[in-house]
């Protein structure tokens, strides 16, 4: 039947991730990205059993063959990278450098991850409200927004980390509230990207299609406008990450972020400019890491951004 | 009140839809505060209905108003007066949770077929959207309906794991027919459901739409820029101009004594495919007047051949000159009292 007859022409059966991930693989650098990144998250994940043990008896307070980058070693400092022991060398107080920067990956990338996690996600639902109601609520949400943009972001940072810091019982929580300032003011930028894609996608037929069929606001929301704001929202979170781990950086180094003994890369430079000619290795690898992290996700965010661009789905269609 | 409305109608009872005095203005802002400072008049007091089973056919040139009124009807644009009545139901002013369960018996096929599906949402997901947001059935029973609604339309049920981009035009086109027909609607706005579609296709989509009407009793209004179409597929036709309606007839009586002069001006444009026929057309000056602005009086005056001073001064009404022929024309008017 000539009804059928089109259906020939269609493509072989690809999901749509199958799709994504076959233009990803073409990207080389967002692969090189990927893997470098995904080197970071093991080695952050795995850590106690990558870190080396802290020889018995070195630390007057801590005993045992356990890893553990507050270890203090006085009679150690400074050693050199490739001392046995400590590959990578001891930092000033003879903590062993290589144990830091594993536990640092932690606290770095959970800050980047879930700063990003959070931001991402509050600024994709104010974004979509506003987007998808218009009127007074848009109105209201991007002049907040707005707002919100004006701020200078290091002073606030800065006041706020110093409050947070006495109510924070443990390094954790403390980190935990790092990241809550993060993406009370960091969700604007997404708020404004997925806005501008749900006013283009609530013109679309099939907006009207699902409000003829009986759908919630919710529902449309959910299924329809999310979903098809996906692609710039995960290129932005791609660059966010970057921006969280550079931002834990400055505020650790100005002494607000994460507080010693607990290690992270930003705070591992602090003490640094007091050893820059003793030691350069000291703030060589905490910043070596910080530009790798960023670089690979960075990396990651440039092949993604290509292989969601709905062009590139649009080309293989042109013909038909 | 809504028993007053099914019993104050009773005597026609074969009239599915009655929309009564229905207008849609679209505020325009601007300025520093956003104020209101006009309004485009979109759709602008048009009242007609449409029979169970019938296909009424609604033309008019792009910007008349058609599209508007479709979707004002299914309150996918809110009115800003007037009455539709669904089976005698006031469908304007019910709330939405009123208004939901009555969505399952008024559906809507676009013009677009490239953005009428979510290019995210496999097809199968899209045409049982309508089932799972009214509840209907078992996951399994849902895959049964959408495998048979494809069916219906002339697609393979194993089409319903794709994505719309695997799809050509008219097979969207017929996966839209689908998503608003496994609801069983009775009244299905088609909203030039053809015009994005080669010609070729035209004619499959069309032919589609008149089986499934013959085979689940499905009322349509078709609206169309072309005339063609609507005499290929339509009981009844409507013309509009400029947010109004003009003329309303049956089929034969409007394509064979078409009395309102913008109609008789569209009739001229067909195009005959016969060479050797010759013609005399009416080619109308100027071009459609702003609907934030409308002429006075009646609004096709300044473009109408047969223009006197009376059109330019009071707005027709739209009179049944004779049963079943509606005209909004001072000429015919006075001419057939």
């Amino acid at each position: 039947m000539d009804l059928h007859s089109e259906t020939l022409l269609t493509m072989e059966e690809a999901s749509q991730l199958q799709l994504v991930w076959k233009r990803f693989r073409r990207h080389r650098l967002a692969l090189l990205g990927a893997v470098m990144l995904s080197i970071f998250v093991l080695a952050a994940l795995f850590a106690p059993l990558l870190a080396p043990p802290v020889p018995r008896g070195a630390n007057t307070t801590k005993v045992g063959l356990l890893p553990d980058p507050t270890a203090i070693d006085p009679i150690n400092q400074h050693l050199p990278p490739g001392t046995k022991g400590h590959i990578l060398g001891t930092d000033e107080v003879g903590r062993d450098i290589l144990s830091r920067l594993l536990y640092g990956a932690r606290v770095s990338l959970y800050v980047g991850l879930m700063a990003t996690l959070g931001s991402e996600s509050i600024g994709a639902i104010i974004g979509a409200i506003s987007g998808y109601y218009g009127g007074v609520i848009d109105t209201i949400a991007m002049r907040v927004t707005d707002f919100m943009l004006t701020l200078p972001l290091l002073p606030i940072l800065l006041v706020l980390s110093a409050m947070m810091a006495g109510r924070a019982p443990t390094a954790f929580a403390r980190i935990n509230y790092l990241i809550i300032i993060l993406v009370a003011f960091g969700w604007m930028t997404s708020a404004r990207l997925v806005r501008g894609v749900v006013l283009s996608l609530r013109e679309q037929e099939f907006t009207e299609a699902s409000k003829a069929l009986g759908a919630s606001d919710v529902r449309i929301i959910l299924r329809h406008m999310l979903p098809n704001a996906i692609a710039p929202i995960i290129v932005n979170a791609t660059l966010a990450v970057g921006g969280y781990i550079i931002v834990e950086a400055a505020l650790s180094f100005l002494g607000f972020g994460v507080q010693p003994p607990t290690p992270s890369w930003g705070n591992m430079l602090t003490r640094v400019q007091d050893y820059m000619f003793q030691n350069p290795t000291l703030a060589i690898w905490p910043g070596l890491c910080i530009f790798l992290t960023v670089l690979s996700i960075n990396f990651m965010g440039d092949g993604l951004r290509d292989a969601l661009d709905p062009r590139m789905r649009s080309e293989r269609v042109g013909g038909g | 009140m809504s028993d007053n409305g099914v019993n104050g109608k009773s005597a026609r009872g074969d009239i599915l839809i009655e929309v009564e005095n229905l207008v849609k203005y679209f505020p325009v802002r601007g300025g520093l505060l956003q104020r209101v400072q006009a309004y485009v008049r979109a759709v602008d007091g048009v009242s007609f209905f449409v029979r169970k089973g019938e296909t009424l056919g609604l033309v008019g040139e792009s910007g008349c108003g058609k599209t508007t009124l479709g979707r004002s009807i299914l309150r996918l644009i809110e009115p800003t007066s007037g009455e539709v009545r669904f089976e005698g139901k006031d469908i304007i002013g019910m709330r939405q949770s009123e208004l939901k369960p009555m969505r399952r018996n008024m559906q809507i096929i676009f013009q677009d077929p490239f953005s009428s599906l979510d290019p995210r949402v496999p097809i199968g997901e899209s045409i049982a959207e309508g089932l799972v947001i009214h509840n209907i059935g078992t996951k399994e029973e849902r895959q049964e309906m959408v495998q048979d609604a494809l069916q219906k339309v002339g697609l393979y049920p194993e089409h319903a794991r794709r994505y719309p981009h695997e799809f050509s035009g008219g097979q969207r086109q017929r996966i839209g027919i689908a998503r608003a027909l496994v609801l069983q609607p009775k009244f299905i706005v088609c909203d030039e459901p053809v015009s994005a579609l080669d010609v070729s296709i035209q004619s499959q989509v069309l032919n589609l739409l008149r089986r499934l009407q013959d085979e689940f009793g499905l009322t349509y209004l078709f609206i169309a820029h072309n005339l063609s179409v609507v005499e290929h597929i339509s009981d009844r036709v409507a013309v509009m101009y400029l947010g109004k309606m003009v003329e309303l007839a049956s089929r034969e009586e409007l394509f064979r004594n078409p009395l309102h002069p913008y109609t008789l001006a569209l009739m001229s444009a067909i195009p005959i495919p016969d060479p050797t026929v010759h013609r005399e057309r009416i080619i109308l000056k100027g071009d459609v007047p702003s609907p934030l602005n409308p002429p006075s009086g009646c609004r096709f005056h300044p473009r109408c051949p047969v223009a006197i001073d009376i059109c330019s001064q009071i707005e027709p009404e739209f009179d049944e000159v004779s049963p079943g022929h509606w005209v909004a024309c001072h000429r015919v008017s006075s001419a057939q009292p």
